[in-house]
Formats: C-alpha cells, structure tokens, sequence
C-alpha cells in the first residue's frame, strides 16, 4: 500500500511537470499565433472565390479519388473509382455495376494508389486522371470534364500493381508495373521455386489521343523481382521508363530479412521506344490471358465490360539494347525523375543516402559499353558511370522525391518525419521541415512533368496521433500544405483526408474548371431505357421482370401512382432526370430496396432493381433536396399477391 | 516494477525540466528574432502524451537506469521523434558501462552542441529498420543499420554479438524492440 502510495505520489509529480510544461506549451502556441495568422491568409479563400489549384489525392484503401482545393484543403468531391459508392450508386446502381468486373467477378474495393494526370508535351492538359488499383490490377482513367471514372482496364500477369499509372509526356502510355512477380502464365506450382520461374510484368497501356481509349499495347516480361515505383523520363530522356526494383535476391518469404540482402538493387531503364518500334513490326508473341476492359458512355450513360483473351508480350532479350539496370543502393522505394528529364532518382528506403543517376552518363555507358555483368541477359550498368551524385545522409528513410522546376528538389523521409529540399547538381541540403508524422509521398503540382507549378507542396503523411481532435483508435488521415515559394518551407495548413491519401496529382484550376460539364443533354441521352418524354413514361411486364420508364422533374415522378406490381417481380426503375438546369440532381429511392438509392445528373438516365417480397402499398421518394417542394416528391407502387390479376397500371395526377 | 517506475520518474523529471528550460531559451529566442514564425522543437511524436500505448523504444531507454548516457546522447543529438516513429525499429542500446568503456572524454566531445552531426552518425549506427528478437537474430550475418553502415551478427553459444556489442538483455517495444548491449558499436567510416 505504501509502495502504491508512493508511486501515486510520484505520479502526481510528475503530472505537475508535465503540466507546467504545457503552460509554457501553450504560451509557444500563443506565440504562434500571429505568425499563424499570416499562413491563416496564405491559405484562405474567401467565400464564393475559388482555390488557384486542383488537388487529386487518393483515398488509399478507400478504393476512391478526392478532389480538393489547394491553398485552402477544402473537399470538393470523393469520386467512387476501384470502390462502392452509394451516395452516388456508383458499382450500385445496374449502369456502373460493369465497371467493377474483373476476370475475377465483381470486385467492390482496390487499393488505389497514383493518381496522375495527362500530358501533352511535358505538360499537363488536364484531361485525365489515371490511377491504379493495388490489389486485383486495375488502372482506371477519370475524365476531367464529369469527374467521373469513364474506364477501367484489368491488367493481366500482374499482381499487386504498384509501379502505376504514370503517363509518358504525350500521354502515349500509362504505365502499370507488377510489385510481386508471379508465374506467367499463372500456374499450380511450388512457391519455393519461385527464383528464376516468377516474372515480372511490365505493362504499356496505350491511350488514344481522341477519346483516351485504353488497351494494352505490350508487356515487357522482366526477371522475377518486385517493381516498386516508376516514373518516366522526360526532354532528353523522353521514350525511356525507370522502375525501382527490390527484392532482386528473388526472395519468396520473410521478405524483410531475405530482400534486404544485396547492398544494391536495382532502377530498370527500359526504352519504350525501341520495344514499340520492334511492337510496330510484328515482334511480340500473343498469349492467352483474361481480363476486363470496362467502359463507360455519357451517351448511354452506361458500362459495358468486355473479356479479353489475349496480350502482347516481349522478353528483354527478344529487343537488344532496350533495357538495363542501373544498380541503386539498398531497396529503392521512389523513383522520380527531374523536369529536364537529367536526373532519376532512386531513394533507398534502408539507405541513408539519396542516389542520383545522370541519363545522359546512362546513355554514355551503354555506348561504350560499361557494363558491370549481367542479370537475366540484361546488361548491368557500372554503379560510378552512371552516378550522377549522391544527397548524403539528408534523414532516415527516404522515400519520394518532387521538384518545382526551379532546380531544387523535395523528399520525404518516412522515419525522421520531414521534407528535406535540397539542390539539383551541388547535392546540397538546404532546407528540413517535420511531418507530422511519417510522410509518405509528397506532391507538387505538376511535380512530374517538364513545367511543375513550385508554389506549394502536399506532405501526405501515414500517421495522425494526435493532430486532431480523437475519434477513438482510429483518427483521421491527413495531409499537410507548405508555401515552397521562397527559400525556406513553410509549414501553412493541415487538412483532413478521406482514406490514406496515399498520393496525388495537381494542376492549375484554370487548365481544367473551364471544361466541367454542367449537365448532360437529355436530346443527346442514348441510354437503352431512357424515357425522353414524358409521354413516354410507361410500364412493361416481361414475365416476371417488369421495367418502370419513369422520368422525373421538379417536383414530381412520371407516374408516380404504379399498381399491378407482384410478390415475387424484379423491378426494374428507369429513371431519366428531365432537368436542363446545372445542379438539380435528383434521387430515388424505394423502401426495402437491396440496393442504395440513385442520384440522377440533369439529362441522366439511372437503373435500380427492387424485388419486392411483401404486399402493400409502397412509397418511394425524391432523396436529393431538388427544389421547394422536395418533399412533395413522391410515389407509390401497389404489391399484390404474386398470384393476384390486377392489370399493370400506371399515373400521375388522375 | 518500483525501481523502474522511480528511474522513470526520475528521467522524466529530469527530461521536463530540460524540456521547459529549452523552451524557455527559444522563447526569448523568439522574442529577439520575431521573423522566426515556426518553433519545431519539442514538437512531435516523441512529446504526444501516451499512457495506453505499450511504451516504445525511447521510453524503454528513458525507463532504465542503466541508459541515462545513451539517452541525453539521443536527447543532445535530437532523434527523440525518429525513435517514436512507426518504424519498426531495433536498437541496440549500450550501458553507461559501455560508454565508460571508451577513451575518456570521448562521451563529453561528443555531446559537445558542434559534434552534433558526428553524435547522430554514431547513434544511427545502433539502430536497424526492423524488429528481431535475438534468437532470430542468428539467422542474420550482418544488419544493414540507419548510419547506411552494415554491422556484423555473430553468436557465441547461446550469445548473439552485433557489431562486436554482446546482447545482454532484449526489452520489446510498441514500435519495435531494445537490445541492451555491453559496448557501444563505433562505425568504421
């Protein structure tokens, strides 16, 4: 008992320190205060005014994209891509459910991980979003002008798709490399003979300048190792592709002992060009392979999801001269390459150390032929020929690195929690803010092409604690905002994120907001069970299956009295929104319906199915706060018994 | 438990008195250069309030008696919030016996606020990304440590050696795992 008391005296003590401490704390933080107000204003927009620049960052494992506004973090929209939505019914509602089809089945949930945007020339164009889905590979392309997810493209032979989706500066490609090699073709086979069996798959998807259409052009077969990240070159290095590789030991378990074993791995240097040239002129060997190829239509307003059987592929060393590795110290995790297309840097995540290679030092080693061996056939660069310089010990645990066109660059470092800027060419640190804390990826807009906008940068950080209010075990993910327009960094906003924001792409707002659609033309509506007037409006039996053409406009459903429906019916509600007015969406929803409601943009034609199993008379209702007589929009659909002949009726205002 | 709890008590008495006394010192420090708009010291992971978490490698090194040196050489060279990071992070952590054991004066130069860089290098060098207990530890031949040095892992029977520093005695932690360690590992470069 004395040895409690004790104790609890002593913890007392303790607490009077502590708190005295945090008086002194909270004198620091009034301190603050005024210089807090100028990063007040830095990132304030007044209401009614909009942000300068767009922010796409990825919800992580919320399978989604958010888009923000940047200086202010405000959240503008959570687009639904790899993911569920039922605020949106997207992968809900019979239109997008395609869209989540996979070889596999449905598929509801990725990972999604690297959002980045189109380019044309070097520079974004605002077009589209690319993003990758980890986990079943997916890519995903979100058209900039509904921000919507308009296609998705398996991609075959891979697994944990992780070196995705970074478009070369014309956007010829997006890009999705593999994290785990497999075996390819997949096979039933012992896991232990993985070395020198598994492969690696390297994938090219081209995308067409007109509409963005995806399709797999080839795949670069490489050795069994994990690709990690990837970026492409860019200027002078434009028609070559790095990828930072790790666990070249070709290790299959306790990957964190057995991966970590060479001093160096590797950054693979692979000339797209070359392998297209030599694609172009009927190289290659098509095998088989199933994956979906997903798309949707704003005309249709509908996905249609097609199997595909077959894909290109291309060993190395069918194109002499189209790949090499560059060796790179200790397990490289990011791999980003400057605006003049110079410098690729490789960032060993056990390394202490940032190493640089120099592309045009590249390109003179495999002239002249200085090769340090050879791994699979692929020629093995020497480390000091193709160095270009190395950031000595600047943090621990180095992971990304973006720039801001001014010749400086940014990298996070996951264990000592900051940014570290330093300078292209002398290697100089010269600038270190903390993260709060352990950033992952940083982004500055337009960071990864020729003409990056150095206003601002976004640390995206793995870890919270105690940054906002709590919210039990699990708090809110966050990001953080700093002015990189002067010399040193300064550390303006936090901002709340929806899922990890794992990464993210920037750009102007100007480039893009005046391409934002505000309705869709309802003249223009394709969709198969669109009902353009409301004449039109109708019910149809086909055995059991009825389908309810229905309209819909301020305030009321057409019909909107519905008799004749049995137990046991699939009910199908077409429903066209008649609006040609920029925001008024509408909703529907019907009780006891196994699905979520719709949400129906101007001129937009949405499906839900509703299997009604009780008799009754049900009501359904408008869900989206359309107008002032929002709640007089309403509906009721009569059940009868399933052997019950009343005649299928339908009505409004009668 | 009790003479933990009293080392403990003792360390962080110890550690909030420097802490206020710092803040004291950038305080004015803040009053004299007012273009000064970002105070970072004592921010961090390492000064979250946190009673429910398993205590992590710095608490542990705090928590013992036997480490007060190792802990103002972290202090002196500002890693407290780089041990507190998710990691997982294993460190070998040297006695004060151990530091003993070095030339004298080696520990007072190295504390010294200019042989800052110098005091970090070495401290990183006792640190390795990763989570082993030391039976594990055998299947290793060398760790590739945070100063981007590789130390060697040899064993000895039942001991396991790394760097030369024989593990005396391992102390799992939240965010990884303290391999108390007799001699403090000196790196090569």
């Amino acid at each position: 008992m004395k040895r409690i008391l004790s104790n609890i005296a002593m913890l007392a003590l303790l607490a009077g320190f502590i708190s005295s401490c945090n008086n002194s704390e909270s004198n620091k933080n009034g301190n603050r205060g005024a210089l807090a107000s100028s990063a007040a204003e830095k990132v304030y927009v007044a209401p009614g005014e909009h942000d300068e620049y767009y922010a796409f960052i990825s919800g992580g494992f919320s399978g989604q994209l958010s888009v923000y506004g940047l200086p202010s973090g405000r959240l503008f929209k959570v687009i639904p891509v790899f993911s569920q939505d039922p605020e949106k019914a997207w992968g809900y509602n019979e239109e997008t459910k395609p869209m989540l089809n996979t070889s596999h089945g449905f598929v509801p949930w990725d990972d999604a991980h690297h959002p980045d945007i189109s380019q044309t020339s070097g520079e974004l164009d605002g077009r589209w979003v690319f993003i990758n889905g980890n986990n079943t590979p997916r890519i995903a392309k979100i058209d900039l002008t509904t921000f919507e997810t308009t296609e998705i493209i398996e991609v075959p032979n891979s697994a944990g798709n992780h070196s995705s989706s970074f478009v070369t500066e014309n956007t010829e490609y997006v890009v999705a490399g593999t994290r785990f090699s497999v075996p390819v073709p997949q096979r039933d086979m012992p896991i232990s003979e993985y070395k020198g069996n598994f492969e690696g798959a390297l994938s090219f998807i081209s995308v067409d300048p007109e509409d963005g259409g995806m399709d797999i052009k080839f795949q670069l077969l490489m050795p069994g190792f994990d690709y990690d990240l990837s970026h492409p070159g860019r200027g002078k290095s434009h028609g070559w592709f790095f990828f930072t590789t790790y666990n070249t030991e070709e290790a299959n378990s306790l990957l964190e002992v057995n991966a970590s074993q060479n001093d160096k791995d590797f950054i693979a240097a692979v000339n797209w060009k070359a392998i297209e040239e030599y694609v172009n002129n009927g190289g290659g060997k098509k095998m088989p392979a199933r994956y979906a190829h997903n798309v949707y239509n704003d005309e249709t307003h509908t996905a249609t999801s097609t199997m595909k059987e077959e894909v290109l592929v291309v060993r190395p060393e069918e194109v002499p001269g189209a790949v090499y590795f560059l060796p790179t110290p200790k397990s490289p995790h990011g791999c980003d390459v400057d605006p003049s297309g110079e410098y690729i840097v490789g960032n060993g995540k056990l390394s202490a150390d940032l190493t640089v290679h120099s592309f045009t030092k590249m390109l003179d080693a495999i002239e002249n032929e200085k090769f340090d061996g050879e791994a699979y056939g692929i020629p093995i660069l020497n480390f000091e020929d193709v160095l270009a310089g190395t950031v000595s010990q600047p943090g621990l645990g180095p992971l990304h690195t973006e720039f801001d066109g001014e010749g400086n660059a940014y990298t996070t470092f996951f264990i000592s929690s900051e940014v570290v800027k330093w300078k292209l060419g002398s290697w100089e640190v010269v600038d270190r803010q903390p993260c709060y804390y352990s950033v992952g990826h940083l982004m500055i807009p337009g960071g990864n092409s020729r003409k990056p906008f150095g206003d601002y940068v976004v640390a995206m950080n793995k870890i919270t604690k105690d940054r906002y209010l709590p919210t039990g075990p699990e708090v809110t993910q966050s990001a953080q905002l700093y002015d990189i327009s002067g010399d040193k960094m300064e550390l303006l906003l936090d901002f709340p994120t929806i899922g990890e924001p794992h990464y993210a792409a920037g750009i102007a707002a100007d480039i893009v907001k005046k391409n934002s659609r505000k309705i869709f033309k309802l003249d223009e509506n394709k969709h198969e069970y669109a009902t353009l007037s409301p004449a039109d409006a109708r019910v149809e039996r086909d055995g059991n299956e009825v389908h309810i053409y229905m309209s819909m406009i301020r305030s009321h459903f057409t019909p909107d009295n519905i008799e004749g429906i049995k137990v046991g019916d699939k009910v199908y509600f077409h429903v066209t929104n008649h609006e040609q007015d920029y925001d008024v969406p509408h909703g529907i929803s019907m009780i006891g319906a196994n699905t979520s409601e719709l949400l129906i943009m101007p001129g937009q034609t949405e499906t839900f199915v509703w299997e009604p199993k009780q008799v009754g008379v049900w009501p359904f209702y408008c869900t989206d706060f359309c107008s002032a007589l929002h709640q007089e929009m309403q509906g009721y659909v009569r059940v009868s018994p399933a052997d019950s002949d009343i005649e299928l009726s339908w009505s409004l205002g009668e | 438990m009790k003479t933990i709890l009293k080392c403990m008590f003792a360390a962080f008495c110890m550690l909030s008195l420097a802490a206020c006394k710092e803040e004291a010192s950038s305080k004015q420090e803040a009053a004299t250069s007012p273009q000064k708009n970002t105070t970072t010291e004592n921010q961090g992971q390492a000064f979250i309030e946190d009673d429910e978490s398993q205590p992590n490698v710095l608490d542990i090194a705090i928590g013992s008696k036997d480490h007060s040196t190792l802990v103002a050489a972290v202090q002196a060279a500002g890693l407290e919030n780089s041990l507190v990071n998710a990691g997982p992070l294993m460190v070998f952590a040297p006695t004060n016996e151990a530091f003993n054991k070095l030339p004298e004066g080696t520990v007072e130069g190295l504390l010294k606020p200019e042989n800052k860089p110098k005091l970090a290098y070495i401290l990183k060098h006792h640190v390795t990304p990763g989570n082993y207990d030391k039976e594990f530890l055998k299947k290793f031949k060398k760790l590739g440590q945070a100063s981007n040095q590789n130390v060697e892992v040899t064993t000895e029977g039942d001991d396991v050696f790394v760097g030369g520093a024989k593990i005396l005695a391992s102390i799992p932690a939240g965010n990884g795992i303290v391999h108390v360690v007799d001699k403090v590992i000196v790196p090569t470069e």
